[in-house]
């Protein structure tokens, strides 16, 4: 069971004498598996719903599909905290850029505000963050920004903790130019396949599609996951 | 230019100068070595139901094996419409909730509007967030504003989760078990007391860092209805001896009474400019 809990720059060591359980004095992190497609005329992303801290769940029902724009997410994997905050300064600068611009932002710009905060600040945080989106000039894209601050643009990408058990379903299953619907049921069949077998991975599959009329959002609960093994 | 005889007024805020040291240490001992802070352990927990929000925590202060407080109090005033639980170092909780609901008021003053939960939020998350952890406080919130009745959990680094039922302290585990298992959306305001004063009781029975009395608070619309103590604990002990000591039990040996003479040296009188 891989446990990806990152310990943070100014962590307290876990005390077995102490009254106080050791979870709570672990940083609450988003073990986690979250992935992105791109297709002709929007993204579709998605994510499970486990925030851990330690070898408990802080929160079994979580949404990390957050909007920075009207028209773009991040999927959030790595400290809770550290992606909050981040999503959250990037969330003001794009909106103030837009203002400016007086025109809705591209998910590059988006992406890149992203990697700046993450590449300056790659020391003191644990952030893997995937920004997905749609806007005018390219239709919908998906950049992957993962730790350390890296950029790079991909048609699929997956991340957190359970995402090292479904790069082969993904390298085999995504094909080009597939349907809004194709990848929908990709993404909730390799987010299901993750929470499957990722102890930090679980709960609802929360998926989003994006596309220029605007964003879909929906839940597939716990008893609706997609039955993908028979052993 | 400095003169070299006077003092710096030291830097306000936390200093952590020192963090970087202990985490160094830390890595050389096994474990236990650095001192570490004193922690209420603690059983809290919060319910919106259908008419407003309510919390509840238990009483007790421990410090190590002793109970410091077996009254202490865990539900913290922010707002008129806005009380928080806290879990964690007892002073961090205090002091960060005292912090909060002086910025709350000032913010809301002048800014014209009744504060909001999310106000409320975002100020904690942002606090807490900046001192990297150091802070040791998970907080409970709960009101109602005009957007509702919420219900929001700030963790000790910065993070915030919004749900309809929480959790927090060690007793967590315990008094979340019966709040999974017997939650309702849109509950009456008897149901919701219950609830959570059966929550609070899991979290005193199976947690010994959790115990004595049982507080709650329910916000409405209306108003607050703060009660304290919700319910006593059966185990209260009743003292056999008096503590008082009698006027006389020390000896007296000598008394000498020596007046003050105080004379008026300079008296003067500024009127005020009124208008």
């Amino acid at each position: 069971m891989a446990a990806a809990t990152m310990n943070p720059f100014f962590s307290q060591n876990i005390n077995q004498n102490s009254l106080v359980p050791d979870w709570t004095s672990q940083e609450v992190s988003t073990g986690t598996t979250i992935m992105a497609v791109e297709y002709d005329g929007g993204v579709v992303i998605g994510a499970d719903s486990r925030t851990t801290t330690g070898a408990y769940i802080a929160n079994r029902v979580t949404d990390k599909l957050t909007p920075i724009h009207d028209r773009i997410f991040c999927c959030r994997s790595g400290s809770a905290a550290d992606t909050q905050a981040i999503a959250d300064v990037v969330t003001y600068q794009l909106g103030f850029h837009s203002i400016e611009l007086d025109a809705p932002p591209l998910v590059e710009t988006a992406a890149n505000l992203f990697r700046a905060s993450c590449y300056r600040y790659r020391e003191e945080l644990s952030a893997g963050i995937l920004v997905a989106g749609w806007d005018q000039r390219r239709g919908g894209q998906v950049y992957c920004v993962p730790i350390g601050g890296m950029l790079v643009r991909q048609p699929v990408s997956v991340g957190g903790s359970g995402s090292s058990y479904i790069y082969g379903y993904m390298d085999s299953n995504y094909k080009p130019n597939m349907t809004k619907d194709q990848c929908l049921e990709l993404v909730g069949a390799a987010v299901a396949l993750a929470m499957e077998r990722d102890g930090s991975s679980g709960g609802v599959i929360r998926l989003a599609s994006i596309s220029e009329a605007g964003v879909e959002r929906r839940v597939i609960l716990g008893n609706q996951l997609p039955k993908c093994s028979t052993h | 230019m400095a003169l070299s005889n006077v003092l710096e007024t030291p830097l306000p805020g936390f200093n952590f100068d020192n963090a970087a040291r202990n985490a160094a240490l830390e890595g050389l001992y096994d474990g236990g070595q650095t001192p570490k802070p004193m922690k209420t352990g603690t059983t809290i927990a919060g319910v919106v139901f259908k008419d407003g929000v309510v919390l509840g925590a238990d009483t007790r202060a421990t410090s190590g094996e002793v109970v410091a407080d077996k009254m202490c109090s865990k539900i913290h005033y922010i707002a008129p419409n806005i009380y928080c639980c806290g879990a964690g170092t007892a002073a961090d909780t205090e002091k960060t909730t005292e912090l909060l609901s002086s910025n709350l008021t000032i913010f809301s003053q002048t800014s014209g509007r009744n504060p909001r939960l999310v106000m409320a939020v975002n100020i904690l998350q942002d606090m807490l967030y900046r001192y990297h952890g150091q802070i040791g406080a998970s907080l409970i919130l709960g009101g109602v504003d005009c957007t509702g009745n919420h219900l929001y959990t700030v963790g000790p680094y910065g993070s915030v989760n919004k749900m309809p039922y929480l959790a927090m302290g060690s007793g967590d585990l315990a008094a979340l078990g019966i709040l999974e298992d017997r939650y309702q959306q849109d509950m009456e305001l008897d149901t919701a007391k219950e609830l959570v004063r059966v929550a609070i009781h899991a979290g005193i029975m199976n947690d010994l860092a959790s115990g004595n009395n049982i507080d709650i608070c329910v916000i409405t619309k209306e108003g607050v209805d703060y009660i304290r103590p919700y319910q006593e604990s059966e185990y209260k002990d009743s003292r056999n001896m008096k503590y008082r000591y009698r006027p006389g039990t020390t000896p007296v040996l000598t008394k000498k009474v020596v007046p003050l003479k105080l004379e008026v040296v300079q008296e003067s009188v500024q009127q005020m400019e009124t208008v």
